[in-house]
């Protein structure tokens, strides 16, 4: 089928005000910094980056829990900066759910599984009682679960059983989009298997547009369609899932790929070690963000803010790309 | 041991069992666990019995003066009598059945104390830890100055401003017990509003209300009820302590601090006028502090094995 964009986001910005204290002067730290992407329906753009460089405010603005403070972002063919009135609202809401990365943390521990599923429908929808329990009892085995497990509380399950009660409640409304925080990085590794495959015929079934959000190459290279690398708040490198992995040009890119631990203990480590710490998003370096850390920096890269251009495969921000340094 | 459990019920109980009762049954098997609150629940039960039937099961009326029978002894004792039980007063009033009629006071003030702290404190409390910012500041600042004062003077202050009675002691005393509802309800609801599921909530669609009242209060009501069942008790302490200093219920009334206080002056010569007042306050603020001990044990799923 013809991939359907689900969602544009063109430049978008999140910037947050810091007051003052008694001592220290007031700031803003740009948390994101122009992000431009888009979400095909069926598809998986994968987030990647350190802590801080973003991750998380960009799933904030998407979910529409915040609102960006500049930038387009068009969901399903509607600007959410127009949509006012209530209905809109619905609509948009519907359309966007979101799986947290911490299953123990995400499902309120008073409420049944039953009522915690039912609730999107009970909101949104004008569904009698018996309808939601079956769509509540549909969904359980969609995703796993026994519809004896309906009345139970999220206590008595187990970190990948609640990673599935999560998926069910983000799945309820009929999402196009769903954004997976960090899904699987809470959970065992024999279990992330099992979560990321049912995530995967989810998708297949259900005609998903999948914002994953991780730092963990190998699930991102596991499910991955295309990669969206961050640093500090900008994307520095976006192409398709084999783009990056086979040929990063991205010298952060480069150093995260090689700090992805591989299971070959004859493998010739050529790591790139970064050096120093993520600067301060509050007083990010001048000109090209990462250039206090790269190891192909020069006077432009401190003077210049470089811009995502296209290489021979991937859409790089980078001057040493560009000008053939390496 | 909760698979073996549970398919172990759903063999043997039938589908149709009603999810209220399965939920007091739930609660039974946990509050049972702990025999003290058992046996505070059974003497609680047994005042409110005494408190709903006064006026049946009461030997005589409480406000009766029997003049013949002045500073009678009870029963046990020489010059007592089988008609007054437990004796009588200095206007010959059957203190069996003061203590009954008396029963009904305390119960009343203790719920509407708690009633209405609760309510007004859960609600500052709660919008304060959600909403944050200045309204926070202001709420909590406010229940800083009240919490600064001794709550018993602050309580003397207000019924001496609003005027003596029963009425409006139990107002002062939920005005003085305000701020620890509002200090607990609003850390939790700070706590619980930063967790994920309040966003996935929000995320869905949920309103501010739905929010607060929803998915953040009954996170937030362990801590509230075991407040709500201790200070259940010492409400009934500090209208009896109002009582006693004469700004509380007024006589004829049989309120039992009041009963204290009218007392006060036989306490060396007829020891049973002031001794079982006393003993009714102390033996129903035991039951109640030990039966919110087993409410919170039962109440909170985090403490239940699955």
């Amino acid at each position: 089928m013809g991939a359907e964009t689900v969602l544009k986001a063109d430049n978008l910005k999140r910037y947050y005000e810091v007051k003052g204290g008694m001592f220290s002067k007031g700031g803003t730290v740009k948390a994101l910094d122009g992000a431009t992407f888009k979400l095909e329906a069926g598809k998986t753009l994968a987030v990647v980056g350190e802590s801080g460089c973003g991750k998380s405010t960009l799933a904030r603005l998407v979910t529409l829990i915040e609102k960006p403070t500049q930038g387009e972002l068009v969901l399903g063919g509607m600007d959410i900066a127009s949509a006012h009135s209530k209905e809109d609202m619905i609509t948009l809401r519907q359309m966007v759910q979101i799986v947290f990365q911490d299953p123990y943390g995400s499902l309120n521990p008073r409420q049944k599984i039953s009522d915690i599923l039912a609730e999107p429908l009970k909101i949104n929808t004008k569904m009698s009682a018996s309808e939601r329990r079956e769509e509540v009892l549909s969904m359980m085995s969609r995703v796993g679960l026994r519809p004896e497990q309906a009345d139970r509380y999220p206590h008595m399950f187990s970190g990948g059983q609640r990673q599935r009660i999560a998926v069910a409640r983000a799945l309820m409304l009929r999402p196009k989009i769903v954004i997976l925080d960090e899904p699987v990085s809470a959970l065992d590794v024999s279990i992330q298997a099992q979560v990321l495959n049912l995530l995967t015929d989810l998708q297949e079934e259900m005609d998903l547009a999948y914002l994953f959000i991780s730092h963990d190459l190998s699930v991102v290279k596991h499910i991955a369609d295309d990669v969206l690398v961050m640093y500090l708040g900008q994307p520095v490198e976006h192409g398709t899932r084999d783009e990056i992995f086979s040929n990063p040009q991205h010298p952060y890119t480069r150093a995260l790929l090689s700090a992805t631990p591989v299971a070959d203990p004859n493998r010739k480590k050529d790591r790139i070690k970064l050096v120093g710490e993520l600067p301060s998003p509050l007083n990010p370096p001048s000109g090209c963000s990462f250039h206090p850390r790269c190891p192909l920096a020069n006077d432009r890269c401190e003077a210049e803010r470089p811009v995502l251009a296209s290489t021979s495969s991937a859409l790089v921000s980078c001057h040493a790309v560009e000008e053939g340094r390496s | 041991m909760s698979e073996v459990q549970n398919t172990a019920e759903q063999s043997s109980v039938p589908e149709q069992i009603s999810p209220l009762r399965q939920q007091f049954r739930e609660f039974w098997f946990y509050f049972s666990e702990n025999k003290g609150a058992v046996v505070g629940l059974f003497f609680f039960l047994f005042i409110v019995f005494i408190a709903l039937f006064a006026d049946l099961i009461a030997p005589h009326s409480p406000d009766q003066q029997n003049r013949d029978f002045i500073l009678i002894p009870p029963f046990w004792q020489d010059g007592g009598s089988i008609e007054f039980l437990l004796g009588t007063d200095a206007v010959g009033r059957d203190l069996l059945s003061r203590l009954m009629h008396g029963s009904r006071f305390s119960l009343f003030a203790g719920c509407i104390v708690i009633v209405i702290s609760l309510t007004f404190g859960v609600l500052l409390g709660l919008s304060a830890g959600y909403f944050r910012g200045f309204y926070e500041v202001i709420v909590m600042r406010v229940m800083d100055v009240i919490l600064s004062i001794p709550s018993l003077l602050m309580a003397l202050v207000l019924v001496a401003m609003l005027g003596p009675g029963l009425r409006n002691a139990m107002i002062a005393i939920s005005i003085t017990y305000l701020p620890h509802y509002v200090r607990l309800a609003r850390a939790s609801a700070v706590a619980e509003s930063a967790r994920d599921y309040v966003t996935a909530s929000k995320v869905a669609g949920a309103g501010t209300m739905r929010l607060m009242l929803v998915t953040i209060l009954p996170n937030c009501m362990a801590p509230l009820i075991v407040q709500a069942s201790l200070s259940f008790s010492t409400a009934i302490l500090d209208t009896a302590a109002l009582g006693f200093l004469g700004m509380g219920a007024q006589p004829p009334a049989s309120e039992w601090g009041t009963m204290l206080a009218e007392a006060r002056e036989f306490i060396l010569s007829a020891w049973w006028v002031v001794t079982f007042p006393g003993i009714a306050i102390l033996l129903t603020v035991l039951a109640i502090n030990l039966m919110g001990d087993g409410l919170r044990d039962a109440l909170d799923p985090k403490m239940k094995r699955s």
